[in-house]
């Protein structure tokens, strides 16, 4: 397949290999989400005149699901502030080559939790609570905080990024979807590798840090795991690292192994079909049992999320690929398959997106001029006036991105399908799933 | 420790205390009077104090819908507090004293409990004696039943009973018309040589001729902001608000701190001529100053002027006269 190296270019190349203009980015990362943090707790409770809702979940929502994810894979990682503070405690130093001896416990993190499941649950967690955190401020600072102080934690127990790896919501969904994109990290020369001495990108040297993700880049194949930390490229002795474009899905070809990868799909992929019916949809009484967190009405609605994302989805799914015979099990069978679902569940969340980013993006000057609704008037748009935006294109942009997802993902099923078996089961069921997506948002 | 991890030490360390300090610096300067429904918290503060003939500058904002706030027996244009932005207003009290403020936007059944109050400092230059309301004066009860025991047929018509109040000799002074419920009026009027009908025109004509088209548009704008929500737009108990108060019922009244035991009742009908007759406007004006005292119905003696609740009790019995317009 065709790849063009980026690293080739030296521009593109030292502005990595540098640590200046990565620290630089999280400086002002890091600023923004202590910022959001305190606004969230300080400043006016009212969700779409706060800082905190306006640019977590429109402005960074929107950034992240359309355009870093799509098009970046875990771009978002490779900046993101909730490691650091811990990462820099965990290391002793902020640029600094490592001490030979750890500053803390420094453990492996147990085997058993050497997998996406908690990530699964850290997310299914933030999913069943989202009516509130999406629209209460002080409920998405003290979630912030959390998560900076999980982090923390994390990182001075456990080696690397722990947190990132194993717990964060975001990244689980964000390495699933990853795969997608039309950029990767990876090695140029597998035999380098082999016969590299000491393994640094893995390891660490004087010139950087062994990889924070706990990837050994020399036997990666897939984004899922790669936080794009850049940090192997500076490790590695052999300039053998290198950020390539590639088609989009490379990575889909080769299909899913693991459960907990496969159950990612599904709870991304249900979860992206249930949240236009609860936060776009008509029905009052399910709004009411999403928002009153705790009560009769709320246990039912998160039995009925949990069970249509772990029983009903998966369920249906397996009777479809059940009716179809191959050489490997039904279960080896699901998880392969299931990957078809992936590029389908990136444009039911681009779709389900487009509809309430542009529905709400006009908040956003608002809160730029008066980010904790103090009557502050800093760019001269606080009073700014609540507009949906290209409201024109919405159901043609959201169509277009169900049908680029159904026919991406039955091209996905036919490529990961062993031989000789049929993939029909799994085509209907990703176009019944976008029909129920178009009723749900057109 | 080498110069470039010291700097960038020393730099996230600043971002971090900016990134902290910065908003919390500038919150702690900006008050802000919270505005929450009355069911979440009314005002907070609820109680500002303030310096008599100095201004009073105030940062409104609300935590949820739409408030709005009035400072009672004060000549004010009410402002709009909205959602998570502020409303700057300064005030100037000439007189020291306790001031209610109020919300003047029906934001819910318990919209008429968000009030606080101003307590404004300084010396009285003129100390003014304490009037005593009518009703107080007259030793009104006005909790004891006070139906009237006969009503008219038709609509009494205030143009129909001028014609007969000329040959009459009835005192038409604003003490009597204030002090005397109109079944009173009517009743004193049996031994005229008048029908029932024609009675209780006169009675209709005697209260017209102890008002103004003005005072009954002060009253009508009056009745439209505070209390249409409860009694309808046109008078009978059947505002926004009743069907969801009759519903509350004793739960409405329980979710404010240190409510006793009580139930709402349904507003009052102000087109029932059986209640409205047996009504002196001094009786109203004791039910206007004090409330309904766990009935739900609010006190406004401390929001409308004595000329308001004047203009208000002519406009109320508008609902059972048929006016000149």
């Amino acid at each position: 397949m065709n790849r063009i190296e980026l690293t080739r270019n030296s521009f593109i190349k030292n502005a990595l290999k540098s640590r200046y203009p990565q620290l630089a980015v999280f400086i002002v990362m890091l600023v923004g989400y202590i910022f959001a943090i305190l606004a969230g707790l300080i400043g006016t409770p009212v969700g779409s005149q706060n800082f905190s809702i306006v640019f977590v979940w429109i402005a960074w929502w929107a950034i992240l699901i359309l355009i870093a994810v799509p098009f970046f894979g875990r771009g978002w990682c490779a900046v993101c502030p909730i490691p650091l503070p811990g990462e820099w405690l965990q290391r002793g130093a902020v640029l600094s080559p490592p001490d030979k001896r750890p500053k803390w416990l420094n453990l492996r993190v147990p085997k058993m939790f050497r997998n996406i499941w908690l990530q699964n649950i850290s997310f299914l967690l933030l999913a069943l609570f989202s009516s509130v955190l999406l629209t209460t401020p002080n409920i998405t600072g003290i979630v912030l905080v959390a998560m900076l102080f999980a982090a923390i934690g994390l990182s001075i127990v456990f080696e690397r990024r722990a947190f990132c790896r194993y717990l964060c919501p975001v990244g689980g969904f964000i390495g699933l979807y990853s795969q997608t994109a039309p950029i990767e990290l990876r090695i140029k020369d597998k035999q380098v590798c082999v016969t590299c001495e000491g393994k640094p990108c893995y390891n660490g040297s004087q010139v950087g840090y062994g990889c924070p993700w706990d990837v050994f880049p020399g036997g990666m194949t897939k984004n899922t795991f790669c936080g794009l930390c850049m940090e192997c490229i500076r490790t590695c002795p052999h300039d053998n690292i290198a950020i390539n474009l590639r088609p989009f899905s490379a990575d889909l070809a080769k299909p899913t192994a693991r459960l907990d990868e496969a159950f990612k799909a599904f709870i991304m992929f249900g979860a992206a079909m249930i949240y236009p019916g609860v936060l776009l949809g008509p029905w009052g009484t399910l709004k009411d049992a999403a928002y009153n967190v705790g009560t009769g009405t709320w246990f039912i609605y998160a039995a009925v999320f949990l069970a249509i994302i772990f029983i009903v989805l998966p369920g249906i799914f397996t009777l479809g690929i059940m009716t179809t015979k191959g050489r490997q099990s039904l279960k080896q069978r699901f998880m392969s398959l299931s990957t078809a679902l992936i590029p389908l569940g990136l444009m039911f969340w681009v779709a389900f997106s487009l509809s309430f980013v542009l529905t709400n993006a006009s908040y956003i000057l608002a809160a730029l001029s008066d980010p904790l609704g103090l009557g502050w008037n800093l760019f001269g748009t606080a009073n700014a006036a609540w507009q949906p935006m290209l409201t024109t294109i919405l159901a043609p942009a959201q169509t277009l991105a169900l049908v680029v997802g159904l026919v991406w993902s039955a091209r996905t099923a036919q490529k990961v399908n062993e031989a000789g078996t049929s993939t029909i089961p799994v085509i209907i069921y990703c176009f019944v799933a976008t029909s129920i997506m178009l009723w749900l948002l057109l | 420790m080498k110069r470039p991890e010291l700097i960038s030490r020393i730099l996230i360390i600043t971002g971090i205390l900016l990134a902290v300090g910065a908003p919390l610096f500038l919150w702690a300067r900006t008050p802000l009077i919270h505005a929450r429904m009355a069911e979440d918290g009314g005002w907070n503060p609820d109680v500002i104090q303030a310096e008599a003939g100095k201004p009073l500058h105030l940062k409104l904002t609300s935590d949820d819908v739409v408030h709005g706030f009035a400072v009672g027996q004060m000549d004010m244009q009410s402002v709009d507090v909205i959602p998570g932005k502020v409303t700057d207003i300064t005030l100037t009290f000439d007189k020291p004293g306790i001031y209610t403020f109020y919300c003047t936007r029906w934001c819910g059944i318990n919209h008429w409990r968000m009030r606080g109050t101003i307590e404004v400092s300084g010396s009285p230059s003129d100390p003014e004696p304490a009037i005593v309301p009518l009703y107080v004066s007259l030793d009104l009860d006005i909790d004891a039943p006070h139906d009237s025991p006969v009503i008219p047929i038709e609509k009494p018509s205030a143009i129909s009973g001028q014609q007969f109040a000329s040959n009459l000799p009835i005192d038409q002074s604003t003490d009597y018309y204030r002090s005397n419920a109109p079944y009173q009026v009517f009743d004193e009027l049996t031994n005229a040589s008048l029908t029932e009908q024609q009675s209780w025109d006169v009675v209709a004509y005697l209260w017209q001729s102890n008002t103004t088209p003005e005072s009954l548009a002060n009253g009508k704008e009056l009745y439209a902001q505070n209390c249409a929500a409860c009694h309808g737009e046109n008078g009978a108990g059947d505002g926004v608000f009743a069907d969801d108060l009759a519903e509350a019922g004793e739960a409405s009244m329980q979710t404010m701190e240190g409510a006793m035991n009580m139930v709402m009742q349904n507003p009052v009908d102000f087109t029932d001529p059986r209640r409205m007759l047996g009504a002196s406007p001094a009786l109203l004006q004791g039910k206007i100053l004090r409330g309904g005292m766990g009935t739900g119905m609010p006190m406004w003696g401390v929001i409308f002027t004595e000329e308001q609740i004047w203009d208000l009790i002519a406009y109320i019995y508008s609902f059972q006269f048929e006016y000149d317009k």
